[in-house]
């Protein structure tokens, strides 16, 4: 299977600080990278660079490369807005819009003018519903606000919000953190379904988690990729001593 | 700062090595009951068998709990996964122990058939490869554990050996055929307790180095054993 993510030399500046240190690191099409490491050590940054989300960040610098199907994100003709299609993000928190849960999903759409007329709007409401797992649960209060759904719906409606507009990566920072564990199953158990079609990056607290939903799993500390493995030898045999000291609770 | 896993582990740890200790014991007193004609000890090994049952289910029962609720990863994962293992394993040898103390019961009851030179040999080997293993578990030594599976051969040689003579006898004096009977099945358990100490070893170098050799037969050795069944 082909690389759909290259990252190739890539150092991350915060004004003077450095957060990342030469990250090297290859995501293969339809795999889940699940990424750990104690707090604070650069793995959400790190998956933010793979939409350039710390764009909004005056102070940020990044160089090296991020290639994306071979091109790189960051060469100066690179569309922003196209590639954070192509590159769908899911938040901890989750964030609907204050709208139904019909204008949640077709909003990207719209904007994104991907549809032919209503009827063709409403089918890719449908699906991206039904791929977030969620349809079954809204179908008969598509026109109700968004915020009267629980949190595990919440998230979901905003996986379905990245969905609809077709992306081919999907970016989850922590999406499971602020659930109860039945919504955090639903979540975990829509992770293994769209990896079908997509190529998942994970960021997850919890070990457990990235054991279950991961092909792979890549532990940083301190802004250093320390180690990238199949997840089933992360867990039973990592290469690293760091990795044993931290998959094993010795610190973090 | 000491994990909550870890003096769970610890207690895990000694369990074990109680349990291959009493196994040991129970061993060595088996092949003493027959060589010394001692059907009380024989009797002794039989009852302390449930003792050993006992502390078979109590090392399962840590075992789950710890997976349960400590989640292990990475080398304790593995340690739970080789004690959970290695339980089993040497409780059947504590079997095979008791196996042999009733045959021993029998075999003292009858005139005594032959000398039993060979047998004191075979059980000396499985007792120094049983220790040795434990030892290996304990200090994390996949090469040692290497070297003992070896020694198993030295126990097969033996088994080949007193299986011919055994067999030999019967068909010179068939009236000592019941008690060769009960001595053939003496050396399969002291045969088959090779074979555990050597699957004990093979864990340990799972423990220690997260690698599978089990099941992993040179051809050379499949061809000698495919030769030895055809005698």
């Amino acid at each position: 299977m082909k690389s759909k993510i290259s990252i190739k030399n890539l150092d991350f500046h915060y004004g003077p600080n450095q957060a990342l240190f030469d990250i090297n690191l290859k995501i293969k099409e339809r795999e889940v990278m699940a990424f750990i490491g104690p707090s604070g050590c650069g793995k959400s940054t790190f998956i933010r660079t793979i939409n350039r989300m710390n764009d909004t960040i005056p102070i940020a610098k990044v160089s090296g490369e991020v290639l994306i199907d071979g091109k790189d994100i960051y060469a100066p003709k690179t569309d922003v807005v196209s590639l954070r299609r192509k590159v769908g993000m899911v938040f901890q928190k989750s964030n609907p819009f204050p709208k139904s849960v019909f204008e949640n999903v077709a909003y990207g759409i719209r904007i994104n003018r991907m549809h032919s007329g209503k009827s063709d709007l409403e089918d890719r409401v449908e699906k991206a519903l039904v791929d977030a797992a969620l349809w079954d649960e809204v179908k008969d209060r598509l026109n109700s606000s968004a915020f009267g759904l629980s949190g595990g719906q919440q998230q979901r409606l905003c996986i379905a919000r990245a969905l609809a507009v077709q992306p081919e990566v999907i970016l989850m920072d922590e999406p499971a953190s602020a659930l109860d564990p039945i919504a955090t199953q639903k979540i975990e158990e829509l992770v293994v379904e769209l990896k079908k079609e997509y190529t998942i990056a994970i960021v997850t607290h919890n070990m457990q988690q990235a054991a279950r939903v991961s092909d792979k799993t890549a532990f940083f500390m301190l802004g250093k990729l320390i180690e990238v493995n199949p997840t089933e030898i992360m867990f039973t045999n990592p290469e690293d001593q760091l990795t044993e000291d931290y998959i094993t609770g010795r610190f973090g | 700062m000491e994990r909550i896993i870890d003096s769970q582990l610890d207690v895990l740890r000694d369990k074990l090595l109680l349990l291959g200790g009493t196994t040991e014991k129970a061993v060595h007193r088996a092949m003493q009951s027959l060589t010394q004609r001692d059907s009380d000890l024989a009797q002794q090994v039989i009852d302390d068998d449930k003792v050993i049952n006992k502390m078979e289910v109590d090392i399962d029962r840590l075992s789950v709990e710890i997976l349960a609720l400590q989640q292990p990863a990475a080398h304790d994962l593995r340690f739970v996964i080789s004690v959970a293992k290695i339980t089993p394993i040497l409780e059947r040898i504590a079997d095979h122990a008791a196996n042999i103390a009733e045959a021993a019961i029998i075999l003292n009851n009858e005139p005594e058939v032959r000398s039993y030179v060979d047998f004191p040999k075979m059980a000396e080997i499985a007792g120094e490869m049983l220790q040795a293993a434990l030892d290996a578990f304990t200090s994390e030594d996949a090469e040692t554990s290497r070297k003992v599976i070896k020694r198993d051969e030295e126990i097969d040689k033996i088994y080949d050996k007193v299986f011919g003579e055994l067999i030999e006898m019967m068909i010179r004096d068939p009236d000592s055929t019941p008690s060769a009977a009960h001595l053939l099945f003496v050396a399969k358990h002291l045969e088959r307790i090779g074979d555990y100490v050597k699957d004990i070893c093979e864990l340990n170098v799972y423990l220690t180095e997260a690698a599978f050799i089990k099941h992993k037969k040179s051809i050379k050795k499949l061809k000698k054993q495919a030769k030895r069944e055809k005698k």
